[in-house]
C-alpha cells in the first residue's frame, strides 16, 4: 500500500533533498512510523508528545487529499493505496 | 538584498495599511530559483489579530499548490506589525520556515490606516538566525536572463 508524501522545503534535509517520498501505512500515524524508519528525524518534526498523547505540531499541516487532517482525526486518520498527502508548515508569526 | 518593484513595494503597503490595525501577510512569488518576486499574492490572516497572523490552513494548501504548477516557489514572505517596529518577532523566527525566501516586515505603527512613510525592512531567517537585508525598489525587474 503505498502512499506519496509531499515534503516542504525545510524537511528535505531528511529526505536526501526528495521533494517527494513514498510510505506506508494505514493511518497517517502508521504512516508517519514508516517514514521515520527511512528519514530519520522527520517525525520528531511533524508529532509531538501531548497529554492525550502523540499529536501533530500545531504549525505543520497535513492534508490527505486536500483535505486537512485535523478534520479526518488527525494522527488516526486512514489511509489507502494511491492517496496523495502533503505536509505544508503553517505560514505564521506574530 | 531583495530586489522589489515599485508597483509591488507600494501593493504591500497598501495591504498593510488597509488591514491595520490587524497584521496583514501575504507573499510574492517567482519562478523557481529566479528570486525574482513576481506575482504577489494577498492572503487572509485567519488569526484576525493585531498580534498574530496565520494563512488559512486550505488557502495555504491552494497556494501552494498553485505554485508547484507553475514551477514558482515563495520569493518574499510578507507581514506587518501594526504596533511594534519591523523585526521579526519570537514567534516570527521561531516559525519561519521558508529558509530561501526573503521575510519582509511592514509596520504601520505611525500612520496606521493613513497616508505617511512606513517602516519596510526585509530579512532572511535560517535556523533561528536573522539576517537583515538591503532593500532595493526598482521601477520594473529588469528582463529575465
Amino acid at each position: 500500500m503505498a502512499v506519496e508524501v509531499r515534503i516542504p522545503t525545510i524537511l528535505r534535509t531528511y529526505t536526501g533533498g526528495e521533494k517527494a517520498v513514498t510510505g506506508e501505512g494505514a493511518s497517517l500515524g502508521a504512516l508517519i512510523d514508516d517514514l521515520e524508519a527511512n528519514h530519520p528525524g522527520l517525525k520528531e518534526r511533524l508529532v509531538e508528545p501531548k497529554d492525550a498523547g502523540p499529536d501533530l505540531r500545531r504549525f505543520v499541516n497535513v492534508y490527505v487529499n486536500d483535505e486537512d487532517v485535523r478534520f479526518l482525526g488527525g494522527l488516526e486518520a486512514e489511509l489507502s493505496d494511491g492517496d496523495q498527502v502533503v505536509v505544508l508548515p503553517a505560514v505564521a508569526g506574530g | 538584498m531583495l530586489r522589489i518593484d515599485q508597483a509591488t513595494y507600494d501593493a504591500i503597503v497598501a495591504h498593510a495599511k488597509r488591514d491595520h490595525p490587524d497584521e496583514a501577510c501575504g507573499i510574492v512569488a517567482g519562478p523557481e530559483g529566479s528570486d525574482r518576486p513576481e506575482r504577489m499574492v494577498e492572503m487572509v490572516n485567519a488569526a484576525g489579530s493585531p498580534t498574530f497572523y496565520e494563512f488559512d490552513s486550505s488557502e495555504l494548501l491552494a497556494l501552494y499548490k498553485e505554485m508547484w504548477a507553475r514551477d514558482e516557489e515563495p520569493v518574499v514572505v510578507y507581514h506587518s506589525h501594526t504596533a511594534t517596529e519591523a523585526y521579526p518577532s519570537r514567534t516570527d523566527i521561531g516559525l519561519a520556515s521558508e529558509p530561501g525566501a526573503h521575510y519582509v516586515l511592514v509596520s504601520t505603527r505611525e500612520h496606521g490606516n493613513n497616508e505617511g512613510a512606513v517602516e519596510f525592512r526585509s530579512y532572511r531567517i535560517v535556523d533561528g538566525e536573522v539576517t537583515e537585508e538591503e532593500v532595493s525598489v526598482v521601477d520594473h525587474l529588469s528582463p529575465e536572463e
